[in-house]
């Protein structure tokens, strides 16, 4: 282009670099805070450096002990969190694709209103009909349980929709051919469909674990047994000690441990996680 | 729906059996729930919870006439126009950047797209550390400014952390769909322009944002969304709605009158209101992407 080149490389570098340090400038603290002892977090010259007691910290927050941690093992929230996300994440994905595929490649009766009972469900989000959904699961005496955490979180359509699209785009040939060579609907399930959609489901799969993983509300207002507790709502519980100094030298490293594996999955499984996320709003 | 062309099994039974597992948990965890906040929303208890009443649309009418809930709702409007305006406003200044430069637009992408992942109420705890009047970096920075910070005595200041909070979260969404966007522009418009003479801001103005708008029309729809209803984790974790109730949004009244208030009528009122609210976004977020479609 016509202008000089070098002044405007220069200016969009410097721009991004602002950026990504905005975007990083939270992390760091929270690190450096992770590093010191409540009584320097709590001096009043704020510390901007790492300091020596990064794995005392974190040997605290692991083994437990002191007034400040929770009645529950670190290694418990962290565990439930995973249950719950890999609970939602396969879940949703195992119902998903068998109501997708009943409803793409079968006509029957009242197909068009199973859709419309799928899709109004998009509408619904549990924020705003908290209260019943909890009454519902309480009837059914799942407070307290891993099947109340996932369960109710695993219906939502948006993951059905994405693959019915994806069925939608491929050629009707496929499924001629499979019936001359004398499949049937599961054999063309499994050996067929399945396989061919192998990476959506891939990508839907990391979209929906920071989907489970990061459930806040929920487990929040279901789980009174401290044993149930997810890691995120953790976090929360440790700063709600009412007049009680905070103790950041144990919130901010049970703070970046909560973030790490949702992070983890999508530095890892980039390209897998842009498509799934430009798929799921499509 | 109409897709005649494809060719389809003919069973019977075996579609019920797929739809199964899909329908029971949509009835049992999203439909019903719906329905009772439907029903309860015209039924009221009394103060013991011993008794309900049929009330008609009076719990309707208590919440319409009621200056806390329109409140709430002038908060939740300042709070998603002014998360919604900074994160794209952010995100659309990185992205146009990050189209621009020839080296390391994947370096930059890289370490901008992970907040996505970082739980709402995670996000919040960070930015409360970093704003905590007396451990907080900045509010230490902003006293040596002479601006005196404590969100947890001033509404307005309570407001502004929980929109930085939840504007940070989202700024690697609206990043990447921003640069998909602006991938999808045609150099060669630019190269045309720039040697008909049009600047960079120029062309930015001229070219660059008519071309993003069904992109930027999208991600307004998202972000509004995202800031009424994903948002519920930053407010509880940072704010719990104070101080007073300078930033409770309706999303997180529904859950402090129902639960905290255990006003059931009233918040299955709130509730029915807000599922309207949310299709009336679903309608528009599908009108668009029909039009999308035929872009």
């Amino acid at each position: 282009m016509v202008e000089n080149r070098r002044a405007v490389t220069l200016i969009s570098h410097l721009i991004l670099w602002f950026g990504v340090l905005l975007v990083l400038f939270p992390i760091w603290i929270a690190f450096v805070a992770s590093s010191h002892s409540s009584e320097a977090l709590l001096s009043g010259t704020v510390p901007l450096w790492p300091g020596d007691r990064l794995l005392l910290n974190y040997r605290q927050i692991f083994l437990g002990g002191g007034q400040s941690t929770l009645g529950v093992p670190l290694l418990r929230m962290l565990f439930n969190s995973l249950v719950m996300a890999l609970g939602i994440a396969f879940g949703k994905i195992l119902i998903s694709v068998l109501a997708a595929y009943a409803v793409v490649f079968f006509r029957f009766r009242l197909r068009m209103l199973c859709f419309w009972l799928i899709f109004v469900t998009l509408m619904l989000p549990v924020e705003v009909r908290i209260l019943p959904t909890f009454q519902v699961v309480a009837d059914l005496g799942l407070l307290n349980s891993y099947t109340g955490l996932t369960l109710p979180l695993i219906a939502s359509a948006t993951a059905t929709f994405l693959l019915r699209q994806f069925y939608l785009t491929l050629p009707p040939e496929l499924l001629e051919a499979a019936r001359v060579d004398g499949a049937g609907p599961i054999r063309f399930l499994f050996d067929i469909l399945l396989p061919l959609s192998r990476t959506n489901l891939a990508a839907l799969f990391v979209i929906l674990f920071i989907y489970g993983w990061n459930q806040y509300l929920w487990p929040l207002l279901i789980t009174t047994d401290e044993s149930y507790y997810t890691i995120v709502m953790g976090v929360q519980r440790l700063l709600a000690v009412g007049d009680n100094e905070v103790q950041w030298n144990i919130v901010m490293p049970t703070t970046l441990l909560a973030m790490l594996p949702p992070v983890g999955v999508v530095l890892i499984m980039q390209r897998l996680f842009i498509k799934g996320l430009i798929e799921t709003e499509k | 729906m109409s897709h005649t062309t494809l060719p389809v099994f003919r069973q019977r039974g075996l579609p019920w059996l797929l739809l199964l597992p899909q329908l029971t948990v949509t009835l049992l965890f999203f439909i019903w729930p719906a329905g009772q906040a439907v029903w309860q929303s015209f039924w009221m208890e009394d103060a013991f919870g011993l008794s309900t009443e049929f009330v008609g649309f009076d719990n309707y009418r208590q919440l319409l006439t009621d200056p806390a809930y329109y409140r709430s709702l002038w908060t939740t409007l300042i709070f998603s126009a002014g998360v919604t305006l900074l994160s794209m406003g952010l995100s659309l200044l990185l992205a146009a950047m990050a189209d621009q430069v020839v080296r390391g637009a994947r370096f930059y992408r890289n370490l901008l797209i992970w907040p996505y992942a970082v739980a709402p109420a995670i996000a919040g705890v960070l930015w409360l550390f970093l704003f905590h009047p007396t451990v907080g970096v900045l509010a230490y920075l902003l006293d040596c400014l002479g601006i005196d910070w404590n969100h947890f005595l001033r509404g307005d200041q309570a407001l502004l952390l929980v929109v930085i909070a939840a504007a940070w979260k989202q700024i690697s969404y609206n990043f990447l769909f921003f640069l998909a966007g602006l991938q999808a522009i045609p150099a060669s418009l630019h190269e045309a322009a720039a040697i008909d003479g049009a600047g960079p801001l120029r062309r930015f103005y001229s070219i660059t944002f008519p071309l993003l708008s069904p992109t930027t029309f999208f991600l307004l729809v998202v972000n509004l969304v995202y800031a009424f209803f994903d948002t519920f984790g930053i407010i509880h974790a940072v704010t719990q709605g104070g101080p007073g109730d300078t930033t409770t949004t309706l999303v997180y009244k529904v859950y402090r009158d129902g639960f905290i208030g255990l006003d059931l009528g009233g918040s299955a009122a709130q509730s029915v209101l807000l599922m309207l609210l949310v299709g009336a976004l679903t309608v528009v977020q599908f009108r668009f992407i029909e039009r999308k479609v035929q872009y």
